[in-house]
C-alpha cells in the first residue's frame, strides 16, 4: 500500500483486493455490541471538507471513530480561495495541532494530489473527492458491494470482480465517481460499459479501459450491475440535454427497463439519487437497488482504508474471540 | 562610448569574424580587425546575432508590481539576449490610452536595458465593446503600432473586423489572443485523453483556431494585416498555412513552451504548467516546430508572463495562467529547433530578432550584423548545458516550467545601441 489513496488508478489489483477483504473484517466488527477498534487510539484524523457532503463526511467520521481516532471535522464553505487562506496555509495549520492524517474534499480536482505531493505537509492524504477527477473510497465501496452480491460475502475473500460485466449510466463528464469506477473495475478484473448521451461523455474518453455506449436499452440485457449516477438538473440549462424529461426517458432506469436486466443484477446508486430524474421510485425502493447497503459498505470500507494507510502492522481485528470459540 | 571589438565570433553561425563596434553603431565586421583603442571581447567561437526582439512580453507595471517592473521585465529581457520587448496591454490601468502607453515607453528609456514598444489595447478594458483611441495611442510619445486585447480574444466579429481596418489608416496590426470565449468557460488545461482523465475543464484547440480562421477571413476580406498570438494547435498551423497560400496578410508566433511542452506534464497538477493557450499534446508540439522552420509560423515570442509565488503555489483550479520566458527562450529554441536540426542560427535569427522587429516595426532592430546597422547584438555561447535554476533569474517572478531542466546555450554578452546590458552573463 501507498501512503497515500489520491487515486483509484494507483491501486494494484492486490492492494484493492486487500481493502476488501479488510473491509469485510471490519464490517464483522459491525455485528458486535460493542462496534469499536482500538487501532488508531491516540492518532488524529482531520476531515477536511471545502465542499459540502454530508454523507461522505459522516461515513468518514464513523469510520474514524469505529477505529478510535480522535476527529477534527474541518468544513471550510466554498474555494480556499474565496475564504482568503489558501490551501497550503489551511492545511499547514491543521498540520501544526498535530494531525496523522487529512481526508480531504475538495471541488478543485488536484487538490488532494497537490496536498499530498508539494511538500506543505507529512501528513498521509486521503481523498474523499476532488473536482471532476477521483473518488476512490466510492469506487471501493462499489466494488465491494459488488463482490458481496455478486461473488459472495465469503466465497468473495481473495477474489476480484473478473468477468463481471457493469455498466454505468449518467452523466460521466462531471462524475469522479465514474473515473474511480472505471478504474478500479478495470484493475479488478471486471468489463465496463459507459452509457450516456454523447454530451456527458469528455473527450479523450477513449483512452479509458472501457467501453462507451449511447444506448441503454441495449445494454441492460449484458450486465451484473448498472450503476446509476446522479444528473443534476441544471445541466440541461448548459444544453447537456433538452429537458430533464427527455433525459429520464432516454436513460432514466424505471421499472421496464429494469426488467430487462439478468435476474440476478444489482441496481446501485452512490446517492444522493435525483428520483424522477435517473431513476424511478420504483427502482430505488426495490430489492434489487443496493444504495442503502452502499452506504453502509462505506463505513467498512473507509475503516479498511484508514487501517491499511495508519494502522502499521497490528492485526485490524483481533479474533481471540473468535479462537476461543473453536 | 568607446570602441568595443568582438573577436572570433560566429556571425549567425557563420564562420568565426570580429565584429568593431563605435558608438553606437558597428563599424567594420572582417578579420583580423585591429582592436587598437578597443575593448576586447573575446567571443571564442560564440554565435553573435542581432539582439532579440519579443513581441509578446507581460511587464506588469502599472498595476502588478509584485510580479514584474518594467525594470525588472527589460532586465530579464536583457539577460535573456534581448534588445527590444512589446509590452502587453493588460495592466492595471489597461494601456488603452495615450497616458499609459506613454508612461510605460518612457520608463523602459530611462532604465535603458532594452527598448520598450508599448502595445496598445484594442478595446477600452480590454472588454471587447468598444474600440480604444488606437489612433491616440499611434500619434503619442510611445507610437504604438501593435494593438492587443491579448489575455481575452476580440471574440466580437464585428469589433474585430473594424479594428484590423481602422489601424490601417496608420500602418498598424492586430494582434489576435485567438480564444472563443464560450467554448473555455471554466477551461483549465487542452481538452483530450488528459483532460478526460485528470477531470480538468477542456480549452479545445477548435476555440483557437475557429478565430483564427474567422480573423484570417475578414483580414482577407477588408484587405487588413492581422497577426496571431501564440499559435498552440496543429489545426491552427494548417489554417495559417492555407491563409498565407491565398496571400492573406497574416503573421503568427509561437511561445517556447508549446515547442517543447505537452500536456502530459499537467498530470503533476503543478501549476507552474498553466498557461493559455494551454499546453498540448506532441502532435502539436511536432507541427509547431515544422511550422517555425518552414516559416507558416513567422516568429517566437516568449509570453513572458510573471505571477508572485502565492498564485501559484495552490491548487490547480486556483492558480493563474502564464509562465515567464524572456530568460529561457534562446535556450528552448536552441534545444527544439537548432539541436533538432529544423533551424540554422540564421534561421534564429529571423524568427527571434528579424521578423518580430519587422510586424512590430521596431526600427533599428533585427537588423543585419554589417558596418552601418545599429549595434543591437546578442552573444551566445552554444556549447553551455546547464540547469535551469530561477534563484538567479533577473525578473521578478520565478514561475518556470524549467526550473532543474538541463537546456542548452547561454547568453553572455548583450548590447543595446553599443552600450553593454550583460557582460559575461551578468547586467551591467
Amino acid at each position: 500500500m501507498q501512503r497515500h489513496l489520491i487515486s483509484a488508478a494507483d491501486l494494484t489489483r492486490d492492494d484493492a483486493v486487500l481493502i476488501l477483504d479488510t473491509a469485510e473484517e471490519m464490517a464483522r466488527v459491525a455485528d458486535r455490541p460493542i462496534k469499536k477498534l482500538p487501532t488508531l487510539r491516540g492518532r488524529t484524523i482531520v476531515n477536511l471538507f471545502f465542499e459540502d457532503s454530508t454523507r461522505t463526511r459522516i461515513s468518514f467520521e464513523a469510520a474514524e471513530k469505529r477505529l478510535s481516532a480522535d476527529v477534527i471535522n474541518f468544513t471550510a464553505k466554498g474555494s480556499s480561495v474565496s475564504k482568503g487562506e489558501s490551501l497550503k496555509d489551511t492545511a499547514q495549520t491543521l498540520e501544526a495541532m498535530g494531525v496523522d492524517a487529512v481526508v480531504i474534499r475538495h471541488g478543485a480536482s488536484g487538490a488532494p494530489y497537490r496536498l499530498a505531493n508539494s511538500g506543505w505537509i507529512d501528513a498521509a492524504v486521503i481523498n474523499a473527492g476532488d473536482g471532476t477527477h477521483q473518488h476512490p473510497t466510492q469506487a471501493l465501496l462499489d466494488a465491494f458491494t459488488m463482490r458481496r452480491r455478486l461473488v459472495g460475502r465469503d466465497a468473495g475473500l481473495g477474489q476480484d470482480l473478473s468477468g463481471r460485466r457493469i455498466t454505468v449510466v449518467g452523466d460521466v463528464l462531471h462524475s469522479r465517481v465514474a473515473r474511480s469506477n472505471v478504474d478500479l473495475l478495470h484493475t479488478l478484473g471486471a468489463e465496463v460499459t459507459l452509457v450516456a448521451p454523447p454530451t456527458l461523455v469528455p473527450v479523450g474518453v477513449e483512452a479509458w479501459p472501457c467501453e462507451v455506449s449511447y444506448d441503454l436499452d441495449s445494454t441492460l440485457p449484458k450486465c451484473d450491475a448498472v450503476m446509476m449516477l446522479r444528473v443534476q438538473r441544471e445541466r440541461m440549462n448548459a444544453a447537456f440535454f433538452p429537458t430533464e424529461r427527455e433525459y429520464s426517458r432516454r436513460y432514466g432506469l424505471d421499472g421496464d427497463r429494469m426488467a430487462k436486466l439478468p435476474e440476478h443484477a444489482i441496481v446501485m446508486h452512490p446517492g444522493p439519487m435525483v428520483r424522477g430524474m435517473e431513476i424511478t421510485a420504483e427502482v430505488a425502493d426495490s430489492d434489487r437497488c443496493t444504495a442503502v447497503e452502499q452506504v453502509a459498505n462505506g463505513v467498512s470500507i473507509r475503516m479498511a482504508v484508514l487501517y491499511l494507510l495508519l494502522g502499521g502492522n497490528e492485526p485490524a481485528v483481533s479474533h481471540a474471540r473468535t479462537n476461543e470459540e473453536k | 562610448m568607446s570602441k568595443i571589438l568582438i573577436r572570433g565570433a560566429k556571425v549567425l553561425g557563420g564562420e568565426p569574424q570580429d565584429v568593431l563596434i563605435d558608438g553606437g553603431t558597428i563599424a567594420e565586421v572582417g578579420t583580423g580587425l585591429s582592436a587598437e583603442g578597443a575593448e576586447v571581447v573575446e567571443a571564442d567561437g560564440k554565435v553573435l546575432l542581432p539582439g532579440l526582439v519579443d513581441l509578446h512580453t507581460h511587464l506588469r507595471e502599472p498595476g502588478r508590481e509584485d510580479s514584474e517592473t518594467v525594470l525588472t521585465g527589460t532586465r530579464a529581457a536583457a539577460s535573456g539576449g534581448y534588445t527590444a520587448v512589446f509590452a502587453m496591454a493588460n495592466t492595471f490601468p489597461v494601456a488603452d490610452t495615450a497616458g499609459v502607453v506613454e508612461q510605460v515607453y518612457r520608463l523602459g528609456r530611462d532604465h535603458g536595458y532594452c527598448d520598450v514598444q508599448p502595445i496598445g489595447a484594442v478595446t477600452v478594458g480590454l472588454e471587447g465593446k468598444k474600440l480604444a483611441e488606437l489612433g491616440a495611442m499611434h500619434e503619442s510619445a510611445a507610437g504604438v503600432t501593435v494593438f492587443s486585447d491579448d489575455g481575452k480574444c476580440v471574440d466580437d466579429a464585428v469589433i474585430m473586423r473594424r479594428a484590423l481596418e481602422y489601424v490601417k489608416a496608420f500602418g498598424g496590426v492586430v494582434a489576435q489572443h485567438a480564444q472563443e470565449p464560450r467554448l473555455t468557460e471554466g477551461a483549465q488545461m487542452n481538452e483530450g485523453v488528459v483532460s478526460a482523465e485528470l477531470g480538468l475543464g477542456g480549452w479545445p484547440a477548435v476555440a483557437e483556431e475557429s478565430i483564427i480562421a474567422r480573423d484570417v477571413l475578414l483580414a482577407e476580406h477588408v484587405g487588413s494585416r492581422v497577426h496571431i498570438c501564440h499559435l498552440s494547435t496543429a489545426g491552427s498551423v494548417e489554417i495559417v498555412r492555407w491563409a498565407k497560400s491565398r496571400g492573406i496578410d497574416v503573421t503568427a508566433e509561437v511561445t517556447p513552451h508549446h515547442l517543447l511542452l505537452t500536456d502530459e506534464m499537467v498530470r503533476t497538477y503543478n501549476p507552474v504548467y498553466k498557461v493559455n493557450p494551454p499546453l498540448r499534446t506532441e502532435r502539436d508540439v511536432l507541427a509547431l516546430r515544422e511550422a517555425l522552420a518552414d516559416g507558416t509560423i513567422d516568429i517566437v515570442a516568449t509570453d513572458h508572463a510573471p505571477h508572485p509565488h502565492e498564485d501559484k503555489d495552490c491548487e490547480w483550479a486556483a492558480a493563474a495562467m502564464g509562465m515567464v520566458g524572456l530568460e529561457t527562450a534562446l535556450s528552448v529554441v536552441q534545444a527544439t529547433m537548432v539541436d533538432t536540426g529544423l533551424l540554422d542560427w540564421a534561421g534564429v535569427a529571423d524568427r527571434m530578432s528579424v521578423k518580430p522587429a519587422r510586424i512590430g516595426q521596431a526600427t533599428g532592430h533585427g537588423r543585419p550584423v554589417s558596418a552601418g546597422e545599429p549595434a543591437n547584438l546578442t552573444l551566445v555561447d552554444t556549447e553551455y548545458r546547464g540547469q535551469v535554476d530561477p534563484a538567479g533569474f533577473a525578473s521578478r517572478s520565478r514561475n518556470t516550467p524549467y526550473e532543474g531542466r538541463e537546456l542548452p546555450g547561454r547568453v553572455t554578452h548583450t548590447w543595446l545601441r553599443g552600450k553593454a546590458t550583460l557582460v559575461d552573463g551578468k547586467l551591467t
